[in-house]
């Protein structure tokens, strides 16, 4: 599996060489791959129908315990087959779709990448792993929305479709973090085999939210649906993809994994079904108002992603089954209506439904498949997506109650379906040819192959003409078997007796074609409610993103305020408060027990860096400022050499004699101290109070330290190791170039930078002219 | 530079002196307190005195080399000392492992004794020194 | 000696950061050679004081014998003090370069990467703001 996915990464980066070396039929190669893929999958379809989980795991992080593991069930093979299958005739299509584009390549690349994205996504147990795959795809489907970068609304949506899903992404790394805490592991097969009951757990609720908006945000259900017709900006093998089988299913795989886990309470149950149903409801709605034919297909995914949520929060037998029929029904038949929209575009020149009648004459074949899948989306018999609403109902029949609210909700939305069926193919195939219907053509065979394949696999699937014990009842079978957590049979069929749920299939229908043939007055009445409402998510968003915008610029004003004495304020406030709070709080205040010896000689040190301290603060001139200075390092040299350190006393008066000589050579040429520079009183009072704490927490921190016993190990082993392994009587020049002389090479590298650092600031001027060694220079 | 008789004269006397200390002081560093700092420091300090009493000119003709090949050569000495233990008897131990070369008298008394550590302690010298003595020069050169 | 120690290096320290939070750089730059001074107070401090004793094996011992001066604080010091004077040459000349182009040593008026004039607004809405040209 692994190698399944490496292999689609691989063939990522390699395809914009491909298409460079093979521009006119790159496409057909590039879909080898995935092609094969699916075929490797697709003898999984007999093991994994019979109930069979197969996995894999490599260590990746083995320090965090992240693993690469991989799981393949019932649940993840449908999505891997509807993945790499769909995404093959993707590829085809954009070849023909997208011919002589200048950046076909990349696009290749991102299209290609994201399929990798997104089966690692749906093969991954372990849930870090998970994750990653979750935001690939994010980043992916960023790339591809925005892909007309040129386009300013392209651009808007892609950055809307980013943030959007990395929000939720962010909350979903955090929810999968508490339940990984929760459960005590962090591959999925672990959390369901650890038998802890997380809906008891304490943190089930905060796991629940911060899942549910992940799962939200990538589904696009209401109020997050907004950048899911926006996203409609990107070029239509990417519509295609994202709403077939991709990207938005993400989210719904994710609830659909969570069921065994997190399902089955009443929180789940209420907020699923009523998020799903309101989702349907408006994306099937809005599907009728719309003119735009991919606008309308995408409110139709909205409504199918509504669909899916509230039939995973439904939790019923009958919707468990219904999720696993209405998830395939659904990829395959919007896999083909967008690609025959594109078609169309491609074909004519226009999307808009208001301008198109009549194709049939000039677009036969793209007709015909669109006509199929239409009638699957329509939920008419003997299509598959007949059968998938069938088993919707007997789902939410069994849910009692709330399962009758929804089935209100689910008539209207499922027979909006029918009303868009009709607005897809209906009026844009029959009647008149339009203007824009004259000159249409059909176009290659890469343009209508994928529409074929999937149109007419939905129908196959429909009359029972396609095995049923390997792609039909055995896969769905095991997919709902994933879902509910223990064993679970699918049996298709497309008459099943006079059951209320037939009744209100047919009720459906019935009111799907009324509102078609009265889509004028529907739509009137909609535009109505609209106005009505003012709901406007969309324009929403603006205001967010500027409120976002002119906060981050308010705080930056007020933080950044391009004083350098301010940003040390806030630095040492910072720290004092940081250092001092530990210190409270820890009870870290400790005296020494015992007085420590003192030496008259160390105290007069001692009193003469306080006073060079002193008088360097209170200095009215460089000089005096320099020489008080002079005293503390003098002193300090001394200490060094009375307690034990001849060396660093050495060191120190070296150092002490060099400081002031090249100070002395600059301050000839800098302006001398002057009076009120050190700012206002206040502003002095404050900066007082500031280095005063900073001192006292200094000060406690020491006395902290020292009445703690030392730690000798380390000393003892040079003392002992400086002769006999060291060859070397001075204990302290034995570590520096023996012991510790890695550490000591990095510190001369950083004498030799400082040194080369002077003389490049000093001799490099890069070409400007030396601005006068006096006093004022120029004004920059 | 300061036009100083007194300067000139005792700095000309001093100089030589001063140098010489920091060598030994670079020698004998490994058993009594001095090594490749505190020479290199006192050698920095003679030429910045004498770069004081005759001008950044003069001390750059009698640092010979330089700064800036001066900081190179101690990096590569250093470097190059640790490079020492990959070809050590016992297989490549980690870079900077002490090799030591050792001479013993008759009665097994330790003689004369030299290792990459000294070597080591010889560019650190020659770093201080150079990256010291870039600093003062260039802004010496600044009047 | 150590707790005597402990308050000085805490004078030494508010000193310091007193002269940090100066406006006139070359006050920053003492305040910047106090603390480097105190931070190494503070090494030998921390790692006990003993009077005289140098870490020095004697001619006839083979090891370091009790009671001596702790040589690793003092060998951390060694490096630093050294550092310390490279870092503090580095930034006085900074200082000194950047008062000859900027004709100031107050920070408060040091102001090209900043400047007073907060920047245009960032790019509206939905729009990735536009990187600003480097000034």
């Amino acid at each position: 599996m692994l190698t399944a996915v490496l292999a689609i990464f691989v063939l990522a980066a390699l395809a914009p060489t491909v298409h460079r070396m093979t521009p006119s039929f790159s496409h057909w190669l590039l879909a080898l791959v995935p092609a094969a893929i699916t075929v490797w999958f697709a003898t999984f379809l007999g093991p994994v129908g019979a109930g069979e989980v197969v996995t894999q795991s490599i260590p990746w992080i083995p320090t965090l315990g992240v693993e690469l593991a991989f799981r393949l069930d019932g649940l993840s093979l449908l999505f891997a087959l509807l993945i790499t299958g769909i995404g093959t005739f993707i590829v085809i299509y954009s070849g023909g779709y997208l011919h002589g584009h200048e950046h076909q390549g990349r696009f290749y690349l991102f299209i290609i990448a994201f399929m990798g994205a997104m089966l690692g996504l749906v093969l991954a147990d372990d849930i870090i792993t998970l994750f990653v795959f979750w935001e690939l795809t994010s980043i992916t489907s960023f790339l591809l929305i925005g892909f007309n970068h040129e386009d300013a609304s392209s651009r808007r949506s892609a950055v809307q479709a980013l943030l959007v899903t990395a929000f939720g992404g962010l909350a979903l790394l955090a929810g999968l973090v508490l339940l990984g805490i929760a459960a005590g592991s962090f591959t999925l097969s672990g959390i369901e085999a650890s038998g802890i009951d997380i809906r008891a757990h304490a943190l089930y609720l905060p796991i629940l939210v911060l899942i549910l908006l992940g799962a939200f945000t990538k589904s696009a259900q209401v109020p997050f649906h907004f950048w899911l017709p926006n996203a409609m900006d990107a070029p239509t093998p990417v519509s295609a993809y994202l709403h077939s089988a991709t990207m938005v299913k993400a989210g719904v795989y994710l609830l659909a994994r969570m069921n065994p886990t997190l399902g089955a309470t009443e929180v789940w149950t209420i907020t699923l079904a009523a998020f799903g149903t309101v989702t349907a409801l408006w994306g099937g709605l809005m599907a009728l108002r719309s003119t735009d034919l991919k606008k309308v297909l995408a409110y139709t995914t909205l409504m199918a992603l509504g669909t899916l949520v509230m039939l995973v929060g439904l939790g019923t037998e009958y919707a468990m089954k219904a999720y696993a029929v209405f998830l395939l029904a659904h990829s395959l038949y919007k896999g083909a209506l967008f690609m025959g929209a594109g078609s169309v575009d491609h074909g004519t020149g226009t999307r808009d439904v208001r301008e198109l009648s009549g194709l049939w004459q000039k677009m036969k074949i793209t007709g015909v498949f669109i006509a199929l899948a239409a009638l699957s989306m329509a939920g008419l018999p003997p299509f598959f997506g007949f059968i998938g609403k069938e088993f919707m109902y007997e789902g939410m029949l069994q849910a009692g109650t709330l399962g009758l609210l929804v089935v209100a909700g689910m008539v209207i939305a499922n027979a909006t379906m029918l009303g868009a069926a009709g607005l897809v193919f209906w009026k844009p195939f029959t009647g008149q040819p339009s203007e824009a219907a004259e000159h249409a053509h059909e176009g290659g065979p890469s343009l209508w192959l994928g529409p074929a394949v999937l149109a007419s696999l939905g129908l196959a699937l429909g009359l029972g003409a396609i095995p049923h014990e390997g792609l039909g009842e055995g896969l769905l079978g095991a997919v709902a078997t994933s879902l509910k957590g223990e064993a679970a049979k699918v049996d298709l069929y497309l008459w099943h007796g006079l059951t209320p749920a037939l009744g209100i299939s047919v009720v459906t229908i019935a009111l799907g074609l009324g509102m078609f043939l009265g889509l004028g007055g529907v739509k009137r009445g909609l535009d109505g409610l609209a106005r009505a409402s003012r709901v406007n998510v969309d324009a929403a968003w603006d205001h967010v993103l500027a409120g976002l915008n002119a906060v981050a610029v308010a705080v930056t004003r007020a933080t950044q305020t391009g004083k350098l004495r301010d940003y040390m304020v806030w630095t040492f406030t910072g720290i004092t408060l940081m250092l001092g709070g530990t210190l409270l709080l820890r009870d870290g205040i400790l005296l020494p027990r015992e007085m420590p010896e003192t030496s008259y000689l160390g105290i007069f040190m001692a009193a003469l860096m306080v006073v060079g301290t002193i008088g360097t603060i209170l200095a009215f001139s460089r000089l005096a400022a320099i020489v008080s200075l002079s005293v503390v390092g003098l002193s300090i040299a001394m200490f060094f050499l009375v307690y034990g350190a001849p060396d660093v006393g050495i060191t120190q008066l070296m150092v002490e004699t060099l400081t002031v000589i090249i100070i002395v050579l600059v301050l000839a040429k800098l302006p001398a101290f002057r009076k009120g520079e050190d700012g206002t009183g206040g502003e002095r009072a404050r900066n007082g109070a500031i280095a005063v704490a900073m001192g006292a927490v200094t000060t406690a921190i020491l006395l902290a330290v020292i009445a703690v016993p030392y730690e000798l190990d380390l000393t003892r082993y040079f003392a002992e190791q400086s002769y006999v392994g060291g060859y070397g009587r001075n204990v302290v020049n034995v570590i520096l170039v023996d012991f510790r002389a890695f550490d000591t090479l990095g510190e001369v590298t950083v004498v030799a930078v400082a040194g080369l650092g002077v003389l490049a600031l000093l001799k490099a001027r890069m070409g400007r002219t030396r601005t006068g060694s006096q006093a004022g220079g120029d004004q920059p | 530079m300061m036009h100083s008789l007194i300067l000139q004269t005792a700095t000309r006397m001093l100089i030589a002196l001063m140098l010489v200390f920091a060598l030994f002081i670079l020698w004998r560093g490994h058993n009594e307190p001095g090594g490749g700092f505190i020479g290199g420091l006192i050698a920095a300090v003679a030429f910045a005195l004498h770069g004081l009493a005759f001008g950044a000119k003069e001390m750059r003709k009698l640092l010979i080399a330089d700064p800036r090949t001066i900081i190179a050569a101690g990096l590569a000495t250093a470097v190059v000392s640790g490079l020492f233990a990959l070809f050590k008897d016992g297989g490549p131990l980690p870079f900077m492992t002490g090799a030591w070369y050792i001479t013993y008298t008759e009665t097994g008394e330790k003689g004369f004794a030299i290792g990459t550590p000294v070597l080591f302690d010889v560019g650190v010298f020659l770093v201080v020194v150079g990256g010291i003595v870039a600093m003062v020069q260039s802004l010496m050169e600044e009047h | 000696m150590e707790i005597v120690m402990a308050f000085v290096i805490g004078i030494m320290v508010a000193g310091s950061v007193y002269l940090l939070l100066s406006r006139n750089l070359l006050r920053v730059l003492f305040g910047v050679i106090l603390l480097s001074n105190a931070v190494n107070l503070v090494i030998l401090t921390v790692g006990g004081l003993t009077l005289g004793l140098p870490p020095l094996i004697g001619p006839e011992a083979k090891v370091l014998e009790a009671p001596y001066s702790n040589p690793l604080p003092q060998a951390l010091i060694l490096t630093a003090i050294v550092i310390g004077f490279g870092l503090l040459s580095f930034a006085l000349v900074l200082v000194y370069r950047g008062y000859q182009e900027l004709g100031t040593l107050d920070s408060d008026r040091m102001r090209v990467a900043e400047p007073c004039d907060p920047a245009e607004m960032p790019a509206p809405v939905g729009e990735p703001a536009k990187t600003r040209e480097a000034a």
